[in-house]
């Protein structure tokens, strides 16, 4: 919010939003996502572009969202959509596709290490976008993080259906973290941030986790 | 020697296998160690190749399309390879390949069977089904016999014996092939197996293969390979048994140009294998002198076990276009805990997790689907495009409407769940009210921690599998809502 604000833009929020509809769909309950789509697009019908902190989310929206709105088989909805998805945007995607951004004028003196969200990394294809927010934030000590391609093991309903597994997945994660000696842990989507966080405090490591949105809304001496 | 096979029927549930797997550090290290290399093999052969995209690309047009005209396809095969002298037979389902499969091996007058490596005759439990009869089958290919003497159980469709590492593989051999002295260098195994195998090259009448490809056009069999086994498979015994799922047809010879290129890279990350066996009928002029040039008798068994079914599943069919490469298990990070085992199938991985209860016509295995995390790995190296978290979320819904119908589904926790958060995320006013609740809710397991920031180290039912080895933080005293209100009202 701030970052936006800071070049320039008005941000709105619809105060109707509630969940894109990813956690029932992806866990096999279809029907129940389906109004979700027809809130989303009721919600943020008018908006010029929708910025939404959450790869998975905007994943979800890119993915399924056109064949969902198929499904329900309302010719003004389908249309809808269409025109409406265009003007979705991952945060990050926001600066550097929409805005040709890199350099937002950030301050973060801080070890960081950069974990890439399976969503944004495959499914939008964010490529090393976040990267390059990241190397122009002043007083930042960037480090690379060892299987940065590898899934934390969050999965929505995965990390309790198969909380083993995932605990195993996110295990290696966090080892690779601990491993940058970073201060903190950031990435593009709060889900993967709250399974990492959950374990490097379950440690007691010291080590917190940061949305991108925080590191870049960073500024001389307001600066965390 | 039988052994029990992977059965979906009768596997535990994949948490539960997959838990037992976890503690097996042995195990999970040779895993790690295996998918590692291959991986790293197969991203440096991949990347050399400028149109590997549209490698892809082809290869998924290649088999969508012959998806979308099968019967022909298999029709046009039939044809041409009895033409060319080979007797094509067609198996509804497992039992009636099986028994296919044993009558045939009778009918050549051996009771004993040389193998080429083959998922399909793994499917099936082909193996035991022999050995019932009186038959006795020898596994050639290397991971195979190592499976094989192990009495143990593939855990990966191109390496089968990849969580094994050398002293362990070096222990049965000894066992197996009394031979106390035998050293664990590569050269040691396959010296070993080498000896083993030969004798039974030079004297078996009989073998039994499975199909990389069958070739509609020319009527033609392909199967690739490394060692060497195979094409002793296909050219020493007087008798070959082919047995291939329905869905490995391609319409013309010159779509090998494309699999040919994508397979190996995926697969174990070679530019090219090491034998291509090509091989169309039998050869009737060579047979009458005398002098026969490789097996007098072919038959392929052309087998459906639940394909059809499949292909009439709009959603699901991209199943069907799979090669088996084995690139998604390599890639997968389940997979990569695990090890195949814990899919109870032999088809194990992402591929595993949709193909398997597929085949099972959704009556087991259900929980395979939700195996994953949606990582898109799979997707990502796939060489024929199989979109495996899209199929494995139709999948997942399958199995919701399973378990959510008739009475029954009225007292399923989870979907009870699932739609109360539908009908909260439906209204703001609910979803406030939720924020509200559901901070008083966790009050009482909220402990501070040194920073006096709180959180909760323990929750109960379906959610305490995110707290044995996570801890949520609390929910904030002001929510993002309020925020933005507060700031509105105080204008900064």
């Amino acid at each position: 919010m701030r970052v936006l604000e800071r070049l320039g833009h008005t941000v709105e929020f619809p105060r109707g939003q509630t969940c894109c509809g990813q956690m029932h769909y992806n866990t096999g309950y279809q029907a129940e996502a389906m109004p979700l789509l027809e809130r989303f697009v009721a919600q943020f019908r008018g908006a010029e572009a929708v910025v939404v902190p959450s790869s998975s989310c905007v994943a979800m929206m890119r993915d399924h969202y056109p064949k969902m709105a198929v499904a329900i088989g309302r010719a003004e909805l389908i249309a809808e959509v269409d025109a409406l998805l265009p003007r979705v945007f991952e945060f990050s995607e926001f600066l550097t596709k929409r805005l040709g951004l890199e350099d937002v004028g950030a301050y973060y003196p801080h070890r960081v290490t950069y974990h890439a969200s399976c969503h944004g990394l495959r499914n939008l294809l964010l490529g090393d976008g976040p990267m390059r927010l990241l190397k122009a934030v002043r007083g930042i000590d960037l480090v690379e993080l060892q299987g940065l391609e590898q899934c934390c093991g969050f999965g929505g309903t995965f990390a309790v259906k198969n909380a083993d597994v995932s605990s195993a997945m996110l295990a290696e994660k966090t080892t690779a973290v601990l491993n940058t000696k970073a201060e903190a842990c950031t990435a593009c989507d709060n889900s993967c941030l709250m399974h990492i966080q959950g374990a490097l405090h379950r440690q007691r490591t010291g080590v917190k986790t940061v949305h991108l949105a925080e590191i870049l809304a960073g500024e001389d001496g307001v600066g965390r | 020697m039988s052994r029990g096979g992977l059965d979906p029927k009768t596997a535990p549930t994949f948490p539960m296998a997959a838990k037992a797997m976890l503690g097996d550090a042995q195990l999970r290290k040779n895993v790690r160690h295996a998918t590692d290399v291959i991986q790293g093999k197969r991203a440096r052969v991949v990347g050399e190749m400028p149109d590997w995209q549209e490698l892809r690309e082809a290869g998924k047009q290649i088999r969508r399309h012959t998806m979308e005209y099968l019967d022909f396809y298999l029709e046009e095969f039939e044809a041409n390879c009895t033409r060319a002298g080979g007797v094509v037979h067609w198996a509804r389902d497992a039992e009636e390949a099986r028994r296919i499969v044993v009558e045939l091996v009778k009918a050549s007058g051996s009771d004993e069977v040389i193998k080429i490596k083959s998922m399909t005759t793994e499917e099936i439990q082909l193996n035991p089904a022999l050995e019932a009869a009186g038959i006795h089958p020898y596994e050639t290919d290397l991971a195979e016999l190592i499976i094989q003497l192990g009495e143990d159980r593939p855990s990966h469709i191109v390496v089968p014996a990849l969580h094994k590492n050398r002293q362990e593989i070096r222990e049965i051999f000894q066992r197996e092939m009394n031979l106390p002295e035998l050293g664990d260098r590569p050269q040691d195994l396959a010296d070993a197996a080498r000896m083993f195998l030969r004798e039974k090259f030079l004297r078996v009448k009989t073998a039994v293969s499975g199909a990389n490809f069958l070739i509609a056009e020319t009527g033609g069999v392909c199967v690739v390979e490394s060692e060497g086994n195979g094409r002793m498979c296909l050219t020493l015994p007087e008798t070959l048994i082919t047995i291939a799922g329905i869905d490995k047809v391609l319409p013309r010879f010159q779509d090998l140009e494309v699999m040919l290129q994508l397979l190996p890279r995926s697969a174990t990350g070679e530019r090219m294998n090491p034998y291509n066996s090509i091989w169309t009928g039998v050869d009737a002029a060579s047979a009458d002198d005398g002098l026969r040039d490789g097996p007098g008798v072919f038959h392929v068994v052309l087998m459906d076990n639940a394909r059809t079914e499949i292909l009439a599943d709009e959603e699901g069919r991209q199943t069907l276009n799979c090669i088996r490469c084995g690139a998604c298990q390599n890639a997968c990070p389940v997979y990569r805990q695990t090890g195949g085992h814990a899919y109870g199938s032999v088809y194990a991985g992402p591929i595993g997790a949709i193909l398997t209860p597929q085949l099972q016509e959704m009556h087991h295995a259900q929980s395979l689907p939700y195996a994953s995390s949606l990582c898109g790995a799979c997707y990502e190296v796939c060489p024929v495009k199989i979109n495996i978290p899209e199929v494995l979320i139709h999948l997942r819904n399958k199995v919701v409407k399973q378990n959510t119908a008739g009475v029954a589904g009225l007292f399923d926790v989870e979907a009870g769940a699932m739609k109360a958060m539908a009908m909260i995320f439906r209204s703001e006013r609910r979803f406030r009210a939720t924020q509200r609740l559901g901070r008083m809710a966790e009050r009482p397991l909220v402990r501070k921690d040194e920073r006096g920031q709180g959180w909760i180290g323990w929750l109960p039912g379906l959610l305490g599998g995110w707290t044995q080895a996570r801890d949520l933080e609390e929910m904030p005293k002001e929510t993002f809502r309020d925020w933005w209100e507060r700031r509105g009202r105080d204008g900064n």
